[in-house]
């Protein structure tokens, strides 16, 4: 088979350089092709004959390595990147589109302004529907890079024509508090509508919804990376501009920020999916420093909070807090688990999230206890019932979570048990928010 | 006779499970022992297998691990898991119904003169 050897590593380099198919694979096929060269060979054909069928019968390495891609789907997505570059000749297309939809946003988020609203208007509107005039931007990147059908566009454009005449012809009674939780909730339903957009409509996907999960995880990382830019960038210049007045330099800052702020939501998602191999090689390194000091800060104050009494004077302010505290956690395991190589046995990291998932419970506990004896206290509220609904929501994820880590950290079941339980659970939160922003408003005569 | 290649996909996995419940095993043999049993009647592209056995080790299906042989090859092994086995009872259930009520159905069938000696 010596002769062979050439021919073997040029194919080995072919079948490398293959969408999806990483290292293991290639060794293993190896191991493969060898064998059955080496039975073709017994059964009396010559090396280069026995070399040929043994590829041929291998089958064709496109093929192979869309399965293989299929298979592993964080693989997936990097194919689909880099097989429509090829399509489109050259990612400047891409590039192209996600600077004019950049370009949009940033002009849309203006609109409001050059309607001459005053400031306080102005506060209220940006309030209720900044989201609203930059997101559908987003949505409509994917909607072309994805391909939508039409009924596929109608079914994502719902959400936003639905949420702009909600919030907008609401009769919301000054210094409602509703409104206020409405604010809130708003940008992660529509977050989610972006993500039937992100998944190509096939939004039942467990694999495309993990993408999604990864998606987000990595858009936040480029998001905050642009706004610390931007930040710098915006501090320079208004110390350049200082000596031509107050006025001069509030009239840039009006334009640049808002502006700023709307295209870098686009630019950023394009960098996730343009220029995956720098966030791929970042995102990992951050989640592991920070998982573990999120699950020692969480087990503390758990702790903390149980042996004190000081969780009977929790207030409005605290618990929202907490809970977003619950929520960035829970956001940081389950794209933990979307960069996980799906079949590593369990190992340290697994065993620090299980600390995660297992403080993230107590203290949601603590929570829930201290709002029910708030809420027979003091009676429902638009914040109470929202944060309720969010910490029983969180609730019954991390019970499950906490269960499924148990049982794959002690090898009872496979990691995929718990990967499907948050991919199964994602739709809950974005209904759970579109709720509180359709339905709550309603219950409390938006008051 | 070639077996249709919709009908080989489906039948992919619980050959693949129930020749690991027989014994743990690496790509290159299951594929033969999958020839032997079906007289080379049922093909397979070769390459095809092995996403096939990474996403029965994702679902915990299978184990994994590289060993090196007796004879001194290097070799990712295959060896099934109790949920496994479960999932194979299960898929062996449904083939059974499949072939249960084609069995019922079959004698309608007129086989042509011509095949009738090779049956």
């Amino acid at each position: 088979m010596e002769s062979l050897e050439p021919s073997i590593a040029e194919w080995r380099t072919h079948v490398s350089q293959a969408n999806g198919v990483n290292g293991h694979d290639v060794e293993e096929l190896e191991t493969h092709l060898r064998e059955q060269i080496a039975d073709l060979g017994a059964a009396g054909l010559s090396d280069d004959e026995a070399f040929l069928v043994a590829v041929k019968r291998l089958g064709d390495v496109d093929e192979m390595s869309r399965e293989f891609a299929l298979e592993h789907s964080g693989r997936l997505w990097r194919q689909f990147t880099v097989a429509q570059e090829s399509v489109e000749r050259g990612p400047s297309a891409g590039l192209l589109r996600a600077l004019a939809l950049a370009v949009l946003a940033a002009i849309a988020i203006q609109i409001p302004r050059l309607a001459g609203l005053d400031s306080a208007a102005l506060e209220t509107f940006y309030a209720r529907n900044a989201s609203l005039l930059v997101l559908p931007f987003l949505a409509w990147l994917y909607i072309h890079e994805r391909r939508l059908t039409f009924a596929q566009i109608v079914l994502a454009a719902a959400p936003f024509v639905i949420a702009a005449v909600a919030v907008n012809l609401y009769p919301w009674i000054p210094g409602s508090a509703s409104e206020v939780v409405v604010n809130v909730h708003l940008p992660v339903a529509l977050w989610f509508a972006v993500g039937y957009t992100h998944m190509g409509g096939m939004w039942r996907s467990h694999e495309r919804r993990m993408d999604f999960v990864r998606f987000t995880g990595e858009w936040f990382i480029y998001y905050v990376l642009i706004a610390l830019g931007g930040g710098v960038l915006i501090a320079l210049t208004s110390f350049i501009l200082e000596p031509t007045g107050p006025e001069t330099v509030q009239a840039v800052l009006d334009w640049v920020i808002p502006s700023g702020a709307a295209g870098a939501v686009i630019i950023a998602a394009w960098l996730v999916e343009g220029k995956k191999s720098v966030v791929e090689n970042m995102a990992p390194v951050l989640t592991s420093i920070f998982t573990p000091l999120f699950a020692v800060m969480l087990a503390a104050s758990s702790v903390l909070y149980l042996v004190s009494d000081l969780a009977s004077e929790f207030n409005r302010e605290a618990i929202f807090v907490l809970d977003v505290l619950l929520v960035v956690v829970l956001g940081l395991v389950v794209y933990d688990m979307s960069a996980r190589e799906e079949t590593k046995p369990p190992g340290l990291m697994d065993r620090i999230q299980l600390v995660a998932v297992v403080s993230a419970l107590l203290l949601d506990l603590i929570v829930l206890s201290s709002m029910i004896a708030r809420i027979g206290e003091f009676g429902f509220t638009p914040n109470r019932v929202a944060a309720l609904g969010l910490n029983l929501v969180l609730l019954v994820n991390l019970i499950r979570a906490g269960w499924l880590s148990v049982r794959f950290v002690s090898n009872k079941s496979p990691f995929h048990h718990l990967e499907r339980w948050q991919t199964a659970y994602l739709p809950v939160y974005g209904l759970w928010s579109a709720a509180v922003v359709l339905i709550l408003p309603l219950v409390f005569e938006f008051a | 006779m070639q077996i249709d290649k919709d009908l080989v996909a489906a039948s992919a996995t619980p050959l693949v499970l129930a020749i690991l419940d027989e014994d743990e095993s690496y790509g290159y043999a299951i594929l033969k022992r999958i020839r032997e049993l079906s007289d080379g009647e049922i093909e397979w592209t070769d390459g095809m297998l092995y996403p096939l056995l990474h996403r029965l080790h994702r679902f915990g299906y299978v184990t994994a691990g590289w060993r090196t042989s007796p004879e001194g090859r290097r070799r990712k092994y295959y060896a099934i898991t109790d949920e496994g086995r479960s999932a194979l009872v299960d898929q062996r259930r449904q083939w059974m119904t499949v072939t249960t009520a084609l069995d019922d159905l079959w004698h309608h069938v007129q086989t042509p003169p011509a095949a009738e000696g090779t049956a």
